[in-house]
């Protein structure tokens, strides 16, 4: 398996990269830690002229815990998001989710941003950054606008960032005392996708409910999170399997999937609840 | 498609070369350095056979370009044995309990191990098996891998402590 | 101390001879990353060879264009069937017969199917213009269900249209490619007729692959000036694929050198002859330069060799208490494309009747009918000797279905009708001489061991508290008893492609005392290089440490079979027994010269020859080897060297017994296997610690195959497991630890009664992970589920019992 060829770029700040995509346009992509996308090149299902890297650029990294949120920069790998304490007391859902995508090496290359803009409906990031109410910061020709994670999933591999935008940081809300956070993921084995996840906050009368892989889109409903801010479980589950749109792959077949997302999506509210007290 | 230059440290010394932008990194160790511990496996980032180190991580080495590594610290299985020439501890405890049979995922899993026991000295048996499970190998099971590495954590942890 | 004062017993410890858990000579190579496998052969002016593979699973190669690729600056050739047809080798023969398209001759039988053969000056060119080369392609409709294949009028061979006879007999349909019987038909329908039980069911072994870590490949160097050929590749049977190149190419067979390096593990897959290989000799022939090939993973999913895809239909009867009576079967064997089985030539469907398994079944027929799909071609022996796999499977699962039937306790129906220690050599209803065998020892110690009783009892509140609604998990327990058939083979009925499967060692002994032995196998993980000087070591007495051993290279090493069907230490092992006992044989008389006595008045002991009566007067096997180079000695010719080609009078039957226990998520079909029991029993034990990994390696790749390993298909026939996302390799993390045991039988047969335990593991793991989800379900009323059992195939079985509410 060998990628076709291009011409790499290493710029060493924003603007550059922004300046690099706009001169090649269609032909130009950015990589993070490429663990998507270079196999993906490697099977020949995407080729670019020429591919921009951002490890160089310092404003895209950085793990900042405030009061009230966190910001991550993209670059920020899913280790750095498992090993950072301050971190995992602001927001301990996002560790629990990291240790579950791909394995240890994958973790050390791949971004929380290539994660979530990529749009791979496989990709535990996205969800997450649904169930935590998130925003994309984007940067682009037309400087920086941001987008909430609800709003930025249109369908596979299609989000509401521009061919010229850089996705830059993540900014998240921080929940709480007293709200209760869990990621549940039924996976074949490591390193796989998942077959159903489900990301649940709970507590202080509100929720919020997410699911991953069962759709073409992560998939966050008001309605379930609605049902479960009122201590309605059944309510919850019944929303979001209304929500889901399921396809059959290797791992299973609708219904299945249907059924293993009840399954997955009662458990984290389960572990929310307990752990919300 | 024009070639770039390519500078990196590998296993302690300076390497240079011309090396298209596409060019993996395991191709650019395999073939141009002719550094051949490193195996080219399943070729989508699942078994590990080759996983190198990083600047202090495990990467696997053919989901990575050789421009994206431009100027890193590159560390392979070659590296891990002694300056005498003698096994390092991982190498000899690999040996010691059986944990290889082809030897071909072993380069890739001796270098993981040295990353997990250089960020946790002390791993628990689970902690090895979650720590290792970008690494695939298909003759012994694991059983015997889990071992030596918990026996080379206890062997460089007796080291340390005789130095100190 | 020295010679003169140590024990007998400290002497042999020192040989680290069998029975030691010598470490492994291969590791200090292989842990500091220099083993030298096929990608890591470099030579000057070396190019690389790609393939263009066909998108289609059935369709007529209307044109290929090669222009564009040929512009590509790096590009030498590409190369299609019309450029191979006026040397004969678009074609190549199969080891089942059947021939098999080296690139598509006009059309396409499978997904992945070679249609071009690019070489480059490197793989970065290679791939780029395999890119370029230009395909027409007409699709035609595509037959991926083997019963489908034999009702339909789709012809898929056409090369073979109107051919009512194959390389196994008559064929029925021009899908059909043979139909091969073993045992007493009428006796068996008259049994099943007659009897107070009869079990039927249908039992299917999924289509997987052996995935090897390392991929297939070669680099073939063709010395224009020498007019010799060198192929260096992952070849498990390098003399076999000497004479094969030889009588395909028309090169004279010693101008051809095959060269097997280290080999990054086998299991059946580097048995066969590929089109890779072939391309890659005849692009080093056109070119004169050494040219390289080497498959990446999906192409080695998709094309090179799978294993298993049958389907057996078993009938089984019993008397009322349980003993059985007679087994029939009949099996729809899915080839694919080509017949491209690796078995000996008289068995197309191997050794499949070994299916009445450690039974005494009086009676018993078997038919197996292979069938062509658009599938890949391939059927190998995926870490199991030739279908053993299949039997053992199936005789495993048709004993748990008769337990169901008979509302008895599957561990006591196993029981009451194993054969009994007294009754070895055992002659079996379907034609085998089982050696050796105490199965009832065996299963009692391992029911012993997993405290069975205790299990059962503690299943049965299982079952109750699910009842209750305390748990939503099941326990199973997974029971199997199996008997291995390897060790490939007596002479007078093995053979593969005419050459009998014998096999061979020579050792030199050297003047100072140490040695070389040269095998006609290939080590690919086993740890020849270790095990077989351990035989040598034990034989003539000098330390494993100071033998060399050498494989796989066709120049120097005797000419044998190689190493698949766990068959190396059945039969080379035996050959490196026989070839050490002729050296001990000159041993004695040169050390009887040197005592100054007869012949017989010298006795062996452990390292040397004694005087009888007078062990202070002895010549130790170093001083010997020097005598044997220093001293003219009447009547014996100088030098101390043996070969010996060995015959296996009998294969041999390694046996054991393996429980499992399993835990079951009824909701997510998730499930954890809590304890794995392995009984072993090899026979004769060379390295205890080598027979351990052996275990842990077999088992898991049984549990990658039991519990979601496949090759699976769409109804167009594209692969849908084509890389290691799909196609289950557990990690540590899936993977339990395991419990090994033994028991001790040696085959009777064998010089140092070793009967090979490399693929035990995977025959007794597979039914034995199978049963116990089965064993799960079973009080809830299931009696047959189809393997892999991933997650969804598990939930269906609880949904389909009326499980989820």
């Amino acid at each position: 398996m060998i990628p076709a060829g291009f011409e790499y770029h290493r710029p060493g700040d924003i603007a550059s990269a922004i300046g690099i995509l706009q001169e090649h346009g269609d032909e130009a992509r950015v990589i993070a830690g490429g663990h998507s996308l270079i196999p993906m090149m490697k099977l020949r299902m995407a080729e670019m002229g020429h591919l921009v890297d951002l490890q160089a650029i310092d404003e895209l990294k950085g793990i900042e815990v405030g009061a009230e949120s966190v910001t991550l920069g993209a670059m920020v790998t899913q280790h750095e998001l498992i090993t950072h304490e301050g971190l995992a007391s602001a927001i301990p859902l996002i560790r629990d989710a990291a240790l579950q995508i791909a394995d240890p090496q994958v973790r050390y290359m791949g971004t929380v941003g290539g994660n979530v803009a990529n749009g791979d409906p496989g990709n535990d990031m996205p969800g997450l950054m649904q169930c935590l109410d998130a925003t994309f910061e984007l940067k682009g020709p037309d400087g920086t606008r941001n987008v909430a994670a609800r709003d930025f999933y249109e369908a596979a591999y299609f989000t509401a960032r521009e061919d010229e935008e850089i996705l830059t940081r993540i900014s998240i809300p921080i929940p709480g005392a007293g709200v209760g956070q869990a990621y549940e993921k039924q996976k074949r084995k490591i390193g796989d996708y998942a077959t159903a996840a489900a990301a649940v906050l709970v507590g202080n009368g509100k929720a919020s409910v997410a699911m991953t892989n069962l759709s073409d889109t992560p998939i966050w409903s008001a309605e379930a999170s609605n049902a479960l801010a009122g201590g309605d479980v059944d309510g919850s589950v019944s929303a979001m399997l209304d929500a889901i749109d399921p396809v059959a792959d290797n791992r299973g077949p609708v219904d299945f999937k249907k059924h293993v997302a009840a399954v997955m999506l009662r458990r984290a509210i389960g572990r929310a609840q307990t752990r919300a007290g | 498609m024009s070639k770039m230059h390519v500078k990196l440290t590998v296993n302690g010394k300076q390497v240079e070369g011309l090396a298209e932008p596409r060019t993996l990194l395991i191709h650019f160790l395999r073939e141009d350095l002719k550094i051949t511990g490193p195996h080219i496996g399943c070729e989508t980032s699942h078994c590990g056979a080759c996983t190198v180190d990083i600047d202090g991580k495990s990467v696997k080495s053919c989901t990575t370009f050789v421009a994206q590594v431009n100027g890193a610290d590159v560390t392979t299985v070659e590296g891990l044995t002694n300056d005498d020439g003698s096994l390092g501890v991982l190498q000899e405890m690999f040996r010691e309990h059986h944990g290889l049979q082809c030897g071909f995922c072993t380069p890739g899993m001796i270098t993981r191990a040295h990353r997990l026991l250089q960020e946790n000295p002390n791993p628990t048996e689970e902690e090895i098996r979650f720590g290792m499970a970008g690494n695939l190998c298909r003759c012994t099971g694991y059983q015997n891998i889990v071992k030596a590495i918990s026996a080379s954590a206890d062997m460089l942890n007796a080291q340390k402590e005789a130095a100190e | 101390m020295n010679d003169q004062t140590m024990t007998p017993e400290e002497r042999a410890a020192n040989l680290k001879g069998m029975g030691s858990s010598r470490k492994r000579v291969e590791d200090v190579r292989f842990t500091q990353g220099k083993g030298n496998y096929v990608d890591d052969i470099k030579l000057d002016g070396m190019l690389f060879g790609d393939f263009v593979r066909s998108p289609y699973a059935h369709a007529r190669v209307v044109s290929v264009n090669k222009d564009a690729a040929l512009a590509l600056p790096g590009v030498i050739a590409v190369l299609t069937a019309e450029d191979l047809s006026p040397l004969g080798l678009h074609w190549m023969p199969t080891l089942a017969g059947d021939k098999q398209m080296v690139l598509a001759d006009g059309k396409v039988l499978f997904q992945g199917q070679e249609v071009a053969y690019v070489v480059a000056e490197d793989r970065y060119i290679a791939a780029d213009a395999a890119e370029l080369v230009e395909v027409e392609y007409e699709e035609l409709p595509v037959l991926t269900d083997p019963f489908e294949a034999l009702k339909s009028d789709v012809v898929l061979r056409e090369d073979l249209e109107g051919q009512t006879e194959g390389a196994h007999g008559p064929r029925k349909h021009h899908n059909h490619i043979f139909t091969w019987e073993q045992g007493d038909k009428d006796a068996t329908e008259s049994v099943l007729a007659e009897a107070d039980v009869v079990a039927e069911e249908m039992v299917y072994y999924h289509r997987t692959h052996p995935c090897p870590l390392e991929t297939c490949g070669c680099v073939a160097s063709m010395d224009k000036v020498t007019g010799k050929l060198t192929l260096y590749g992952t070849f498990q049977a390098p003399h076999a694929i000497r004479t094969v190149v030889s009588l395909i190419s028309g090169l004279a067979e010693h101008n051809i050198r095959v060269i097997s390096p280290d080999i990054g593990g086998g299991f059946g897959n580097k048995v066969g002859a590929y089109a890779g290989y072939v391309c890659s000799v005849v692009a080093s022939i056109v070119t004169g330069k050494p040219v390289k090939w080497v498959e990446d993973r999906m192409e080695n999913l998709m094309s090179t060799a799978f294993a298993r895809d049958y389907w057996m239909q078993g009938k089984i009867a019993a008397t009322k208490e349980g003993k059985i009576t007679g087994l029939w079967c009949h099996t729809t064997a899915d080839h694919g494309g080509f017949d491209a089985c690796a078995d000996p030539t008289k068995f197309p469907a191997g050794f499949m009747n070994i299916c009445t398994g450690s039974y005494d079944i009086p009676t018993a027929y078997l038919a197996v009918d292979g069938v062509y799909t658009n599938k890949a071609p391939g059927g190998v022996a995926y870490r199991c000797s030739f279908r053993v796999t299949e039997a053992a499977y199936f005789i495993e699962r048709m004993i748990e279905v008769l337990a169901i039937k008979l509302n008895m306790d599957a561990a006591e129906l196993r029981r009451i009708n194993f054969i009994k220690a007294d009754q070895f050599p055992y002659q079996s209803a379907l034609g085998w001489e089982y050696d050796s065998g105490d199965y009832h020892t065996a299963w009692d110690k391992a029911l012993e061991a997993v405290d069975y009783n205790g299990l059962r009892a503690e299943q049965a509140q299982r079952i109750e508290d699910f009842k209750a609604g305390k748990t939503r998990k099941l326990l199973g327990i997974g029971l199997t008893h199996f008997t291995e058939i390897v060790g490939a083979g007596p002479v007078k009925n093995c053979d593969i492609l005419g050459l009998g499967m014998f096999d061979s060692c020579e050792i030199r002994i050297h003047p100072t005392g140490s040695a070389i032995a040269r095998l006609g196998t290939i080590s690919q993980g086993q740890g020849h290089a270790t095990t077989f000087a351990q035989i040598i070591a034990s034989e003539i007495g000098l330390p494993a440490d100071d033998i060399t051993l050498e494989e796989g290279d066709t120049d120097t090493a005797p000419y044998g079979l190689g190493t698949y069907g766990s068959r190396s230490t059945p039969v080379a092992g035996a050959a490196t027994a026989m070839a050490a006992r002729k050296i001990r044989a000159k041993a004695q008389m040169i050390a009887a010269y040197l005592l100054e006595v007869h012949d017989d008045d010298v006795e062996w002991d452990v390292d040397r020859f004694a005087v009888k009566g007078a062990p202070e007067r002895f010549k130790t096997m170093k001083e010997i080897a020097f005598a044997a180079y220093n001293q003219a000695i009447p009547g014996l010719e100088p030098g101390l060297e043996a070969v010996s080609y060995y015959d296996p009078p009998n294969m041999t039957y390694p046996f054991g017994a393996y429980i499992c226990v399993m835990e079951i998520d009824v909701d997510t079909g998730e499930w954890e296997v809590r304890q794995f029991y392995a009984l072993d029993d090899c026979g004769t034990r060379i390295n205890p610690m080598i027979i351990e990994g052996q275990v842990h390696g077999g088992v898991t790749e049984a549990l990658a195959i039991a519990m979601g390993q496949e090759i699976a298909y769409d109804e167009m026939g594209n692969v849908k497991t084509g890389t290691l996302m799909d196609f289950f390799l557990p990690t540590a993390w899936e993977t339990p630890n395991y419990t090994t045991d033994h028991t001790v039988t040696p085959s009777p047969h064998h010089p140092i009664g070793a009967k090979g335990v490399g693929e035990s593991p995977n025959v007794g793991g597979v039914p034995a992970f199978s049963n116990a989800v089965h064993d799960a379900f079973r009080p809830f009323g299931l009696v047959q589920s189809h393997m892999p059992h991933d997650h969804w195939r598990i939930w269906k079985i609880a949904n389909g019992l009326g499980m989820h509410g």
